[in-house]
Formats: structure tokens, C-alpha cells, sequence
């Protein structure tokens, strides 16, 4: 890989990345797996984002709810009623908003702070590499689950709290990622060549390394937004979810709670169920598919 | 070694002061959240809070505490009054025969899946394998129990719908029964990683030199599979084994609460409604502790079972 030997002209290299990422986007698209993945993403992306358009928010409200009180599937609730009498058709497309903001929210967090510490760990080297990693380890050892209880407890129960306590625990592991990657990128010729030519440490890992890296970058995204969605969806179960919105969790502690199991209300609790279901599968479908695109890049040493 | 162990109570010791200061930073009045809006007299109150230490200043708190976990005394419940270290010894059973037994019956089913689908590459039970692995992961476990529970205690009514055991009956053989439907959802929940990462695992050693020494030899398929590729494949297996069991403890909170299964889990979770803080601090220590302890034990045993590995 060589790089623009001309600096601040960079119309070379871009169009060397546009058309490698072309050519990304066709193997891609060639899996079945990525596929239907993407397919099915756009489809829940699509329902979540069109939620005002397909049911006022007014459905949400408890005290406005019209419909029986749990009543199984029929024309006017095409996933039946709760306990209030609300559509659960409305809690499931306005659930999946918070859902899947709060997985994003939480990744991009995640990775956020995953990647500045392990990039400057993995480039700085020496001293400030061992102190970062060292408190990269102390963050791992701590379980999602307590912590996020802890917190949630001591915090008030906000969307933000359960952001802020994903973030915080899978950061880490992105760090260590990307700092072993730096590690291999920065020895690499073209580094060298662009230092010999009097480049900055910050043009350097702007220009070069962040690039070389970025396909890892986005291949975690793809396979942590699922674990933030699934941690979302077990918080809220457990009561700790915000209690004013409305998540496929929180739908699932509601379900629970009114004993929709013994009740036989499986419409309860099958549909927001399955919604993650298909959404972390989804992810995780085209997190795969993207892997097998861009691996055999990474190992081209 | 000394290393590394020294690098473990590095991680007890942040720990313990993260514990410490979560509570007491941020919350800056316990005893009041104690009563929700009951009446209760100032003096009561002030009571109250010198018995908890709470008027003392901040740095005398944290060496009180440290103190005192130090020589093991996690502090007292706000909920039962009994202190927290007996609260959790009497919880830890349960809730280390659940984890137990279903991190050994998952990563026996995982291994020997993974192991017959890299086997048999892309056949049909290859393919139906990793399907069922991605599928069990993408459910949160504690959906697999509700569905568990749906289907085998409410509508076939098959098994008991919660807890440990009949509470007029009882037994070893009742518990026994009590303790299938969480532990099926535990196993159903983390099997699939094992499945996976054992196949990819022998996949990668299958094209090693020495297998084809074997096979040249003249060796019988089973047997090169089961004294060459296995054994060398399985390392990354026994690493997250041992990671999963520090994991698997705090994992079962979910699992437990919706089986109503009396351990860790769910004190977890009743604490929560306190909150109880002094319960859940001590079980925020014996969760990451007992992380921090199978890491170390995975780090030692790793170095002792593959030898390109250095201690160092």
C-alpha cells in the first residue's frame, strides 16, 4: 500500500479508497448472509424511523389506551393489547426507536473511547501505552451487570445512565483491538516513509493509520451495537431501563410483571422478543459478512 | 507469576475503591432514600446514621471500609439485617450450582458440536449448528427463560414454574426438577460461543503440518481427530471456559430473577428495589472478584498448558 507522495494532495489516495470500498460494497453485497442482514436492518430501521407516521404517540399513553384489555391479535391490533388496552403493534414500532438509539448511542461511545485510548496506547508506545492498558485491564474485570445495577441505582434511570454504563464497560475491549492493530500498522513502510518526510505524529495517524484501521473500526461496530442492544433489553428487564420510554425491553419486564406468561399472553411478549431477536441477528449477520470481506486485507502482511 | 498475581490485587484493590466511591460520591444522603417519604424523626434519622457511620468524613468512611472488607465484614443489609457476608454465603450454593453445571453442560455441548462441524465442513450439521448458535446468542438469555417458561411450566406444565423447590414438599429429586428449566436456559444461552469458537479453532489447526504427518502415517480419521487435532485446538476453548466461569456468575442475575431461583442472581435484583446498597456493594465485590480470580487462574493455567506461551 502506497501512499499520496505528495502531501495535501490527496485526490491519489481517495481515489485508490473510493474504489477499494466499491469493490468492498460488491463482495459484500454477493453474501447471502450480508444481504439479508442489510435488508432486514433497513426494514427495522425503516419501521422505527417511520413510527410517527404509522401510530401517534398517543398510543403510548396508558390513560388514553382504548383496546381490550389483553386481548390476542385481531384486526385493529395486529400484536394485541396489554394489560392497559394499549396496541402492542405501537409499543413494538416506537420501542424499537429507543432500542436501537440506545445501541447505537451506546457503541458509538464504546467505540469512541475504545479507539482514542487505543490508538494513542498503540502509537505512543512506552510508558503511556503500559499505563493505558493497565487501566484498560482494571475495566475489563468489571461485569456489566453489577456495575450497570450499581450505577443505575446511585444515577437516576435515564436512557442516559444505561449509555454511560455500556459505554463504560465495553470500551476496553475495542481498545485492546485497536491498539494491537496500531501496533502492526505503525511499523509498516509507508509510515516510515511519510515520517522520513517530515510528517507529524498527528498527520501521521490522521492520514495513514486511522485509515488502515478504519475497517476494524467498522467491523466492531456492526458486532457491539448488537451486545448494546441485548444489554439494554436485560436492564430494562430488570427494572433499571428509564420507566418513561418505551423499549422492546422494557416491554418484555412489562410482560413479565402482569404474568403475561401464566396468562397465555404470548402475543405479550413473543413479538418485542423476537424483534431483538431479529435485529442482533441481523447485526451480527452482516458483521460477519463484512468480516470475511475485509479479511483477507488485514491478513495481507 | 508474582507478576501477574501482584497485577490481580491491583484490580481487587481499584475495584473496592470504584465500590466505595460510586455510593458515597454520588448519593449523597443513603439513610434518607431509606424511608421513601415516610415520616421518620430527624433524630431517628441521625441515629441511624451514626450506627452506619455515615457522619464521618469522607476519607475516615473510606478507611473504614477498607478496613473492614479487608478483615471480610461487608457491612450490614438495610433490608434484613443481617450482614451481607452471611446473606451472600447463603445465597452462593444456588447459584454456583446453576453456573456450574451449565457452563460445564454448555461447553461440553458446544465443544462436541464445534468439533463435528469443522469435521464436516459445510454440511448440513455444520450449517444447522452455526445457525442455532447465532440464534441462541441473539435472544437475551433471560427472553430464553421466559420462553422456557412459557412453553414447558404454563402450557405443558411439564416442570415447576420458580424457585428451588416445592415449599411443602421438597428434596433433593424436587430441586433436581426446580433446577432443569433455569440451567437449560443457561446452557441454551452460551453454548453457541463454545460451538463457534471451537470449530474455527480446529478449522485453523486442521491444516497444520503434524495432521498431515498423521494422516500420511496412515492413521484412522477418528484417531488423528482425537489425539492430534482436538487437543491442540482446544486451548482457546479451556481460556474461555475459564473466563466464562468468572462471567457466568454475574450472567445468571436475569436467569435467576425469572425463575425466582434463590441466589446471587435474584439478591441482586431484590437489592435493587432498596436499593439496598450495603448488599449491593458485597455483591459487586464477589461478582468482579470472582473475575478477577478466574482471570488470574486462566492466565496461570494457559501458561502451563501451552508452552509457546511465557509466563512473563
Amino acid at each position: 500500500m502506497t501512499s499520496a507522495t505528495v502531501p495535501g494532495r490527496g485526490s491519489i489516495t481517495w481515489t485508490r479508497r473510493r474504489r477499494a470500498a466499491a469493490a468492498v460494497w460488491k463482495q459484500y453485497w454477493s453474501s447471502t448472509q450480508g444481504r439479508a442482514g442489510l435488508i432486514i436492518l433497513i426494514l427495522f430501521f425503516g419501521v422505527a424511523l417511520a413510527a410517527p407516521l404509522i401510530s401517534p404517540s398517543s398510543g403510548l399513553d396508558v390513560t388514553q389506551a382504548g383496546g381490550p384489555i389483553l386481548h390476542s391479535p385481531t384486526a385493529g391490533y395486529p400484536m394485541g393489547t396489554d394489560e392497559f388496552g394499549r396496541s402492542i403493534w405501537t409499543l413494538f414500532i416506537w420501542g424499537a426507536r429507543v432500542s436501537l438509539a440506545v445501541g447505537i448511542a451506546a457503541t458509538v461511545v464504546a467505540v469512541g473511547i475504545g479507539t482514542v485510548v487505543g490508538v494513542v496506547a498503540g502509537y505512543a508506545g512506552g510508558r503511556t501505552e503500559g499505563g493505558l492498558m493497565r487501566v484498560t485491564e482494571w475495566f475489563l474485570v468489571i461485569p456489566f451487570l453489577p456495575l450497570a445495577i450499581v450505577l443505575a441505582s446511585v444515577l437516576s434511570r435515564s436512557l442516559f445512565t444505561i449509555v454511560l454504563v455500556i459505554g463504560i464497560t465495553s470500551w476496553p475491549g475495542i481498545a485492546r483491538l485497536l491498539r494491537s492493530q496500531v501496533i502492526s500498522v505503525k511499523e509498516r513502510t509507508f509510515v516510515e516513509r511519510a515520517r522520513a518526510l517530515g510528517a507529524g505524529n498527528s498527520r501521521i495517524i490522521g492520514r495513514h493509520i486511522l485509515p488502515s484501521v478504519m475497517p476494524l473500526i467498522f467491523a466492531n461496530l456492526t458486532l457491539t451495537v448488537p451486545i448494546a442492544i441485548l444489554s439494554e433489553s436485560t436492564l430494562a428487564f430488570l427494572g433499571l431501563g428509564d420507566p418513561l420510554r418505551v423499549s422492546w425491553g422494557q416491554t418484555l419486564q412489562a410482560s413479565f410483571d402482569a404474568g403475561a406468561t401464566s396468562l397465555g399472553a404470548w402475543w405479550y411478549y413473543i413479538f418485542p422478543g423476537f424483534g431483538i431477536i431479529f435485529v442482533v441477528l441481523a447485526f451480527t449477520m452482516c458483521g460477519r459478512a463484512l468480516e470475511a470481506v475485509l479479511n483477507p486485507r488485514l491478513r495481507d502482511r | 507469576m508474582a507478576r501477574r498475581v501482584f497485577a490481580a490485587l491491583l484490580s481487587l484493590i481499584f475495584v473496592l475503591t470504584l465500590n466505595f466511591f460510586l455510593f458515597r460520591v454520588v448519593k449523597s444522603d443513603p439513610v434518607g432514600s431509606l424511608f421513601r417519604g415516610r415520616n421518620v424523626s430527624p433524630e431517628a434519622k441521625d441515629r441511624l446514621r451514626t450506627e452506619f457511620g455515615l457522619d464521618k468524613s469522607l476519607p475516615a468512611q473510606f478507611t473504614a471500609y477498607m478496613g473492614q472488607t479487608l478483615r471480610g465484614n461487608l457491612g450490614v443489609s438495610y433490608a434484613t439485617r443481617r450482614s451481607v457476608g452471611s446473606e451472600i454465603l447463603d445465597k452462593l450454593g444456588p447459584t454456583l450450582v446453576l453456573v456450574g453445571i451449565s457452563t460445564l453442560l454448555s461447553a461440553a455441548i458446544g465443544v462436541l458440536m464445534g468439533i463435528k462441524a469443522a469435521w464436516q465442513r459445510n454440511s448440513s450439521f455444520d450449517r444447522g449448528s452455526t445457525a442455532a448458535s447465532m440464534l441462541t446468542y441473539a435472544a437475551p438469555d433471560f427472553y430464553i427463560g421466559i420462553l422456557l417458561l412459557a412453553i414447558f411450566a404454563f402450557w405443558l406444565r411439564w416442570l415447576p414454574t420458580g424457585g428451588i423447590e416445592n415449599p411443602d414438599g421438597g428434596g433433593l429429586f424436587d430441586q433436581a426438577k426446580h433446577l432443569i428449566l433455569p440451567c437449560v436456559t443457561l446452557t441454551l444461552g452460551y453454548f453457541g460461543e463454545y460451538a463457534i469458537i471451537m470449530r474455527s479453532s480446529l478449522l485453523e489447526v486442521v491444516n497444520e503440518d503434524y495432521l498431515v504427518t498423521a494422516r500420511a502415517k496412515g492413521l484412522r480419521d477418528a484417531l488423528v481427530r482425537r489425539r492430534h487435532a482436538v487437543p491442540n485446538a482446544v486451548l482457546p476453548v479451556v481460556t474461555l471456559f475459564a473466563i466464562n466461569l468468572g462471567f457466568v456468575l454475574s450472567g445468571s442475575i436475569a436467569v435467576e430473577t425469572v425463575f425466582s431461583w434463590p441466589g446471587l442472581g435474584l439478591a441482586t435484583s431484590d437489592a435493587l428495589r432498596g436499593p439496598d446498597y450495603p448488599m449491593l456493594q458485597g455483591l459487586f465485590l464477589v461478582f468482579s472478584g470472582a473475575i478477577i480470580l478466574t482471570n488470574l487462574a486462566t492466565d496461570l493455567i494457559y501458561g502451563y498448558l501451552d508452552p509457546r506461551v511465557s509466563t512473563s
